[in-house]
């Protein structure tokens, strides 16, 4: 009888607390999912850009630099191959500039500097600049998809450049 | 002041004298709403500023400036990416005495920042952190992170290019915490649920990512600050006032 009385109580008492701290918890991660908005107003990570015919290169690399205010993505024409070049320092994400004369790329928080393919070569930034996935599109066109970013040891694989 | 106390406005107001004993003077302290954190007597020691430098205290009045030019300058801050920069120029050349608001914000966010960390130095140099004020110490750690953390939300409200790059960097940081940002060590989740998500109220730095730090810097971090401060003053008169001189 006596031990009835006694489990019966520490019973309440847990359904008590336990529904006391389930409510808690659930409020708690209500309040988490509360901050993770499921609708996003951000651009589009992929854009189109015109056919690679436009970017005649030089002897040299050359830079584009028409869809860096917009996308922060300069467009990079080697010899044979065209590739996006990501506009973000590899350091702390600032974006570099670049220096047509110097024929630098440079990043104004920390001082790191790229070369025109994007390697480092002064600074703080630990590797060169990212790349961006890059392809031709049905029509001919570039499309540059900023959503998948390649690496400096990625550079040679398929998507992070068009052969021209 | 003794002819005015015997003119009759006076006795109007208040009708009986008050008689200025030392139980009453501590009644005064006690029974007052505002006064009640004062201890009612202060010990010699307390009064030596070469022992405590009075920087805790000067951090507090500080944050009492922040508190009081900050609702100040909400009277005229809109932390919308269309209109932040703009209000700040307006508050700066054009709001009468806007310019001095301004900056006793950012002059007193500057300096609270030094005084608690001479306060600090000064607690640690005297040893005051030592039992039984270990968890003092503590939560004065706390209120330090809390002061760094009410400075950092401040400086993306202005919107300008120093804000903007200072948050970029900032919060480009925070991807690399281990588990729960998306770069960091053993991250269990990706960019779009991350703690950087969650700050930026996106992925990228955007209107969402001005009004998530406006929220924190005059609501969330405040009101966690204020918890904290009380604490610790409470904590401070439990454990016998200001820490004596060894
Ligand atoms: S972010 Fe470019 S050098 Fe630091």
């Amino acid at each position: 009888m006596q031990k009835d009385n006694i489990s019966r109580r520490s019973f309440l008492r847990l359904i008590g607390w336990g529904s006391f701290f389930a409510a808690t918890g659930i409020s708690v991660a209500g309040a988490l999912r509360f901050l993770f908005p499921r609708v996003l107003f951000e651009k589009p990570s992929a854009f189109k850009i015109s056919v690679p015919a436009e970017f005649k290169g030089g002897p040299d690399y050359q830079v584009f630099e028409n869809w860096k205010a917009e996308h922060s993505v300069w467009l990079v024409r080697e010899r044979n191959r065209i590739y996006a070049v990501h506009a973000k320092c590899t350091h702390l994400g600032c974006t570099p500039n670049w220096f047509p004369d110097e024929g630098i790329f440079k990043c104004p928080c920390h001082g790191s500097q790229f070369h025109k393919n994007g390697m480092n070569f002064a600074g703080p930034a630990p590797r060169p600049l990212d790349r961006l996935n890059i392809a031709i599109d049905d029509d001919g066109n570039i499309v540059i998809d900023k959503s998948r970013v390649y690496t400096f040891k990625e550079f040679d694989k398929q998507g992070a450049y068009v052969e021209v | 002041m003794w002819r005015f106390k015997h003119s009759q406005i006076y006795k109007s107001i208040f009708r009986h004298g008050y008689e200025d004993t030392k139980e009453n003077r501590i009644r005064q302290i006690r029974s007052n709403i505002f006064l009640h954190v004062h201890p009612a007597k202060i010990p010699e020691h307390a009064m030596k500023i070469r022992f405590t430098w009075c920087m805790g205290g000067i951090t507090f009045f500080l944050f009492l400036v922040e508190t009081v030019t900050g609702i100040l300058l909400m009277f005229y801050y809109r932390p919308v990416p269309e209109y932040a920069y703009l209000d700040i120029k307006y508050l700066e050349f054009d709001v009468p005495f806007g310019v001095v608001l301004r900056n006793l914000h950012r002059w007193a966010a500057h300096l609270m920042v030094i005084t608690i960390m001479l306060h600090m130095l000064r607690v640690f140099l005297t040893g005051s952190y030592k039992p039984p004020r270990e968890f003092n110490w503590v939560v004065g750690v706390t209120l330090l992170v809390l002061t760094f953390l009410l400075s950092f939300t401040g400086y993306l409200l202005p919107w300008d290019q120093l804000a903007y790059w200072a948050i970029t960097v900032g919060t480009n940081m925070v991807r690399s915490m281990p588990v729960i940002g998306h770069e960091g060590p053993f991250a269990v989740v990706d960019k779009y649920h991350d703690v950087r998500f969650m700050l930026l109220g996106g992925t990228e730095i955007g209107g969402n990512a001005l009004l998530r730090f406006y929220v924190l810097h005059i609501m969330a971090l405040p009101s966690a600050a204020l918890i904290f401060i009380g604490v610790h003053f409470w904590r401070i008169r439990k454990d016998g006032g200001i820490s004596r001189p060894l």
